[in-house]
């Protein structure tokens, strides 16, 4: 059996063809488990996973926590609000004091870009990164691999739009470099106060007006706006956003018939996305999501599961 | 004690020239330099040192280091920082005003001085702060500053915003006859980011400084220089399109000059990658373009100086995620090595690099120093040009560590140092 050979994982960017396959083949296995009267398997019994979030998160923490638990790990969640970040302590002073209770696996978000890759070199626990910062979210790229594949049968080859904050987006990043290394074709589009400098360089096509990047491809994949920016001059308004870079109806049908629409959430209904489209029969969005549970469960096997002496 | 320093090469970097020869310090002054052989001193009343395969250079003057004192002791002090400064193989190093408080007034500038005194290391000249707490409201007393010691200006850490206070600034400074040393920076391009605009950023996802940022400022700077008539000396110049906007300058004849910082031509923004916050400094490391466009810079005369902008930080400041860690590497005792890479990649000549670490920097202070004849106070190094080695941690003299140099192998070293004739460091072998 192929072997998982990483200690944690911390972007999309250390993994190969291989590991990424070897992560979505397993999560196609564990995905069954979610549909059982009695969903849980003893795989992971007695180990223990922190699930450390600095920033707040719904999905993905919720995610996590099913995915442990679907695999009888025990688990603990922290957030920023209740840890002794609020209190003043240092990122590497609470991770070794969680690391001194002997924890497998500790789960980080964080808004600082490169926060998991410092936790990992102050501990031994593994670590997930849960999205860093502007950095990566490589676990959000993940179950999109998997419900692309899951959906159209494969990746390579296929054409892809990704449309919104790419400066701001850790999911943009991650799902670059995960569809570059599996082959598919990115463009990326959006304002051009979003558009990082030198992201042609990450082997992807930039076309700033979303109605050409749309034309003819098989997955559309929007954004979330940050409601936040708006203070930031990067755009004047959401009315404004919503009419030049929104996903409408009208848009999506330039993209191919059988065209899937994805986003990583939370939707903003009626700006980066019409509420017809997230709505609507090509929207994967809540696919994704249930794939989240099987293929953070995946990753959790495979770093602490299996063969660990 | 007289000091008999035997047949090593003496650089001058007035004359440009380096010449095999014996250097006689006698009551804190240079006596004789001469042809080895030629001096036939009696034994016992000289400390002689065989300075044979080494070079003798006049003390290298820093005019750009942060001593941390008053207020940041626990990061550097006068004494620690003066101690580093001679193991890097300077004499004088020229403090900047962002302490704590700020030195802008002359109770701080005196207190500096007082602490230089008690360390009694090297020579330490401190630059006040161009305005009261270096907020950018208003002018400190530059004649009273100047009075107490104080030998240039400068609100370095923070750029002078208002265009109008900085005109001010310059003529008033000129009329008193002290620089004015530019930090030059657009906070409101710069403002969250943590490292340098370009494809490293976009890659491992850091928020951007971009190079306009400085650039700004600078040709801001430059404007203020012609409209003045007053001269501005540019601080850690670090872009490529800098250089080019000071070349210009200096061709239309305006008197601007510049300095850059070692790590502005040995790094490049790809060392960030990994998120060692040692890498993350102010301004930031830029591309490889920018790096090859300071070293010509350097090689044209169109920057100055090479100044360290030495800043000691602790863990505390350091130890932390990239985007909340502080900006700043330490220099002193990297500057040398780094600055002789220059030489062996014909860069510039012996003399030119030196002359950039001594007699550049003191034309644009304005104080002694500087050059080796005779009868000049013996301010000097000797430095081992062939010497190899890994720098370690526990060499560096200075109370912090945050160097991105530990650990990488460096060549050359300073081994003695001498302030006003007398040994302030030896290097134990």
């Amino acid at each position: 059996m192929k072997k998982f050979e990483h200690k944690d994982l911390l972007g999309m960017s250390q993994l190969s063809v291989a590991d990424i396959e070897l992560i979505l083949d397993t999560a196609e296995s564990l995905k069954e488990i979610s549909s059982r009267d009695i969903k849980k398997v003893p795989t992971l019994r007695g180990k223990s996973i922190v699930n450390f979030f600095y920033e707040p998160s719904t999905r993905t923490r919720t995610s996590f926590e099913m995915a442990a638990k679907r695999l009888s790990a025990d688990t603990v969640s922290l957030s920023a609000s209740t840890s002794s970040m609020v209190k003043g302590e240092t990122l590497i002073d609470t991770a070794r004091n969680l690391q001194a209770m002997n924890p497998d696996i500790i789960i980080i978000r964080h808004s600082a870009s490169g926060a998991p890759h410092l936790l990992a070199q102050h501990v031994e626990a593994s670590i997930i990164n849960a999205g860093d910062g502007i950095n990566e979210h490589p676990t959000q790229a993940l179950l999109d691999l998997f419900t692309i594949r899951e959906k159209r049968g494969r990746i390579e080859g296929l054409k892809i739009a990704i449309i919104g904050d790419i400066s701001h987006s850790r999911v943009a990043r991650s799902n670059i470099i995960g569809f570059n290394k599996m082959g598919a074709e990115v463009t990326v589009s959006g304002p051009p106060t979003m558009m990082p400098v030198g992201i042609e360089e990450l082997g992807v096509e930039v076309v700033n007006n979303p109605a050409e990047a749309v034309k003819g491809k098989d997955v559309v994949m929007m954004l979330r706006i940050q409601l936040e920016r708006q203070s930031q001059v990067l755009f004047p308004g959401l009315r404004e956003y919503a009419t030049y870079f929104g996903l409408t109806e009208d848009l999506l049908k330039t993209a191919k018939k059988d065209a899937l629409v994805m986003h990583p959430g939370p939707i903003n209904r009626g700006v980066e996305i019409a509420s017809s489209v997230a709505d609507g029969p090509r929207s994967v969005i809540l696919d994704q999501v249930a794939n989240g549970v099987a293929v953070r469960m995946a990753v959790l096997y495979l770093l602490i599961g299996g063969t660990k002496a | 004690m007289k000091i008999w320093i035997k047949s090593g090469t003496v650089v001058d970097p007035v004359k440009g020239t380096s010449k095999k020869s014996d250097v006689i310090i006698e009551r804190g002054k240079v006596a004789e330099i001469l042809p080895p052989g030629v001096f036939k001193g009696e034994r016992g009343k000289f400390r002689e040192i065989d300075a044979s395969g080494k070079l003798i250079v006049p003390g290298l003057v820093d005019m750009h280091t942060h001593l941390r004192e008053p207020g940041y002791e626990y990061k550097e002090t006068v004494a620690t920082g003066g101690m580093a400064g001679v193991a890097g193989g300077f004499t004088a190093l020229a403090c900047m005003p962002n302490t704590m408080p700020p030195n802008d007034c002359r109770s701080v500038t005196e207190f500096i001085l007082e602490q230089a005194k008690r360390a009694d290391r090297c020579r330490i000249y401190p630059v006040a702060a161009i305005t009261v707490g270096q907020k950018g409201e208003r002018l400190t007393e530059f004649g009273d500053l100047k009075e107490a010691g104080a030998v240039a200006l400068s609100d370095d850490g923070w750029p002078v915003t208002s265009s109008e206070l900085m005109r001010r600034a310059l003529e008033y400074a000129h009329y008193h006859g002290m620089a004015i040393i530019s930090h030059s920076e657009d906070r409101s391009l710069s403002e969250g980011g943590a490292m340098h605009e370009g494809s490293v950023s976009t890659r491992i996802g850091l928020p951007g400084i971009p190079a306009a940022s400085e650039e700004i400022m600078v040709y801001r700077d430059i404007c203020l220089a012609r409209l003045t008539g007053c001269p501005v000396h540019i601080a850690h110049v670090s872009t490529a399109g800098s250089v080019e906007l000071i070349r210009r300058a200096k061709e239309e004849g305006f008197s601007v000059t510049a300095e850059t910082a070692p790590h502005y031509f040995s790094m490049d923004h790809r060392a960030v990658v990994g998120y060692d916050t040692r890498t993350k400094v102010n301004p930031p490391l830029r591309t490889p373009e920018d790096v090859e466009a300071i070293k010509a810079g350097l090689a044209e005369g169109v920057i100055d100086a090479i100044a360290t902008d030495h800043a000691p930080h602790s863990s505390l400041e350091k130890d932390l995620e990239f985007e909340r860690a502080a900006f700043g590497m330490i220099g002193l005792e990297t500057a040398l090595p780094l600055t002789l890479e220059l030489v062996r990649g014909k860069t510039l000549s012996l003399p030119d690099a030196i002359k950039k670490l001594t007699w550049n920097p003191v034309s644009i202070l304005g104080v002694p120093g500087g050059s080796l004849t005779i009868g000049s106070v013996a301010d000097l190094a000797i430095i081992d040009p062939e010497c190899e080695y890994v720098l370690r941690e526990e060499d560096i003299q200075s109370k912090s560590k945050n160097s991105p140099f530990i650990g990488k192998t460096l060549k050359g070293r300073n081994d003695l140092t001498i302030v006003g004739g007398r040994i302030v460091w030896e290097r134990k072998t």
